[in-house]
């Protein structure tokens, strides 16, 4: 089930939560902030706008703002301090509309 | 009306320093405003994780358990008791004449204050090398974290570079919890850490804690290494290449890369309410000028690693002391400080000591290949900050207008340093004569839709 870049060392008898991540359903555990969510099962959060490479996240402090990722409904949220929630639908990049 | 009865104080931090500073105005009977970025008070250090969590502060903190057990008992009492007010997962945005812009979940708001306690803390300082901008480099604060407040690794095989009492704390905190730590890559040699010792020895207990830690890392762990480049494919880091002591040249296979050399301190809202800054030679960076108490001018106060990176003990001391201060112009009783002063003077000299044994890496920024990103968040190379130097001069904020470091979502936390470090290399002057960028409100990235209101 864990595929992806973080592994879970602690706290693993948490309740299951269910999100979309590019249209793929995924799970995580109540608890995890979006980025342990998004790392849970990938390996990135986003691209970088200025380079080749893919981003993951940096300081986890909100200091730094490296994991601003996007949404379906188009608001952007900052993946290492906001709570994952059932259901939330989140994207790696930008919506079809985005300017 | 007394101007202390009707005054109003806001704090902004609840780390330890802020904490301490919201504890000391209760008991003076005063209702103190606290501003805070976590969800619950503790600050960076003593973080604690969201509800449903159930390791212990023993699991989670270590030596430290008892300390953060009795500030989180203590700010959840007076925010219970209603005798303080908790502004959380609330960041203040900008400062401008007395009030602050407080950025959450409902959008902005504005919060005026008669005197300003700024506790904001720090974040680690971090030196570019090759390699640093890909996916699976983090901050040794973000393995921390990650590990505290999220219970995971942040690799399946972990190298951890940089210098201090950090990096060997966070290598075996993240051994203990079972991850696969490669190596422990400290940037200062034996010789350069004997240098420190004078210092040091203002905390001999402290001091023999962390040659304890160090030896549990064992063989993982090598002192004054050369770091060369961190290789990387498209999925993010696969290895860390270095030298060690000898020269000889090693290859680590790894999948998480942390980095940190100390801490730097969180200047930001100082920086917006005009506070002077003075360059400090032993920390290397530009830090807010206060008195002995952490009075600033003007109402503001300043107190904890966001004014002088004394660590967690050294914070609770000075927000106490901020705090008396505060009291004290208030025309109010303060506690005595006469104590808290001579023990943030030890504290100081073994900081100070820290600062000599594990020293930011300048010569390493120096000489950066032309092509080593300087600034992550638009990766702007090392060779543009020196074209930069060579068109517009050796001034820190016209570097920063000519190449855009520092001028990206990050807002310069992380590569200011090294840019300056660098523009002073180009320049051929130290870093102090370089300057420092500038802070620029917001101090955080604010959405559009959280300066609109419903009319």
């Amino acid at each position: 089930m864990n595929t992806g870049r973080i592994v879970r060392l602690a706290e693993r008898n948490r309740a299951e939560v269910h999100f979309l991540l590019d249209g793929e359903t995924c799970s995580a555990l109540a608890g995890d902030t979006v980025l342990t969510a998004m790392l849970a099962s990938g390996h990135a959060l986003r691209s970088s706008e200025f380079g080749p490479e893919p981003r993951a996240g940096f300081c986890l402090m909100g200091a730094c703002q490296d994991c601003w990722i996007w949404q379906e409904e188009g608001a952007r949220l900052r993946a290492c301090s906001t709570p994952v929630a059932e259901g939330m639908r989140l994207r790696t990049t930008p919506p079809e509309s985005w300017p | 009306m007394s101007e202390a009865s009707s005054s109003r104080i806001v704090i902004v931090g609840a780390g330890p320093a802020g904490i301490r500073a919201a504890a000391t105005l209760v008991a003076a009977g005063l209702h103190p405003i606290v501003i805070d970025e976590g969800h619950r008070a503790g600050g960076q250090i003593y973080r604690r994780p969201p509800d449903g969590f159930v390791r212990t502060p023993e699991q989670l903190y270590g030596s430290e358990a008892a300390k953060a057990r009795a500030l989180h008992m203590l700010f959840d009492r007076q925010a219970a008791e209603g005798r303080l007010t908790h502004h959380a997962g609330n960041s203040v945005i900008a400062v401008h004449d007395g009030r602050l812009h407080v950025l959450g979940e409902g959008g902005v708001q504005v919060i005026g204050y008669d005197r300003l306690i700024l506790a904001t803390g720090a974040s680690d300082r971090v030196a570019p090398i090759p390699g640093w901008q890909s996916a699976g480099v983090y901050s040794l604060g973000a393995a921390q974290i990650a590990l505290k407040a999220q219970g995971v690794a942040l690799g399946r095989r972990i190298v951890l570079i940089g210098s201090g009492p950090l990096l060997t704390l966070v290598g075996t905190q993240l051994l203990k919890a079972g991850a696969d730590v490669a190596a422990v890559l400290e940037t200062s040699s034996w010789r350069q850490q004997m240098r420190g010792l004078g210092g040091l020895a203002a905390r001999p207990i402290v001091a023999l804690r962390g040659l304890a830690l160090r030896a549990r890392l064992g063989g993982r762990y090598h002192a004054g290494v050369t770091l060369e480049r961190i290789e990387a494919n498209a999925s993010g880091v696969t290895a860390m290449r270095w030298r060690d002591a000898g020269g000889r040249q090693r290859i680590t296979p790894c999948d998480m890369v942390g980095m940190g050399w100390h801490l730097r301190a969180e200047t930001h809202l100082a920086d917006l309410t005009g506070c002077a800054f003075d360059y400090d030679e032993q920390w290397r960076q530009w830090l807010p000028k206060t008195d002995a108490m952490g009075r600033a001018g003007n109402g503001i106060y300043l107190a904890g690693d966001g004014t002088r990176l004394l660590g967690a003990d050294g914070a609770e001391i000075a927000g106490r002391l901020a705090a008396a201060a505060c009291l004290t112009d208030l025309g109010h009783v303060a506690p005595p400080i006469q104590a808290d002063l001579r023990k943030l003077a030890r504290l100081e000299r073994f900081a100070r000591g820290l600062a000599r044994a594990f020293p930011w890496p300048a010569e390493m920024v120096r000489t950066l290949p032309d092509e080593t990103v300087a600034c992550r968040c638009e990766n702007v190379t090392a060779a543009a900050v020196r074209e930069g130097v060579d068109f517009g001069g050796g001034e820190a904020n016209r570097v920063k207008s000519l190449s855009r470091s520092g001028m990206g979502r990050c807002q310069g936390r992380y590569c200011q340093l090294a840019v300056t470090e660098l523009v002073a290399a180009r320049n051929g002057c130290s870093p102090n004569a370089v300057g420092r960028f500038r802070g620029q409100a917001p101090v955080r990235p604010a959405p559009v839709g959280a300066f609109l209101r419903d009319e």
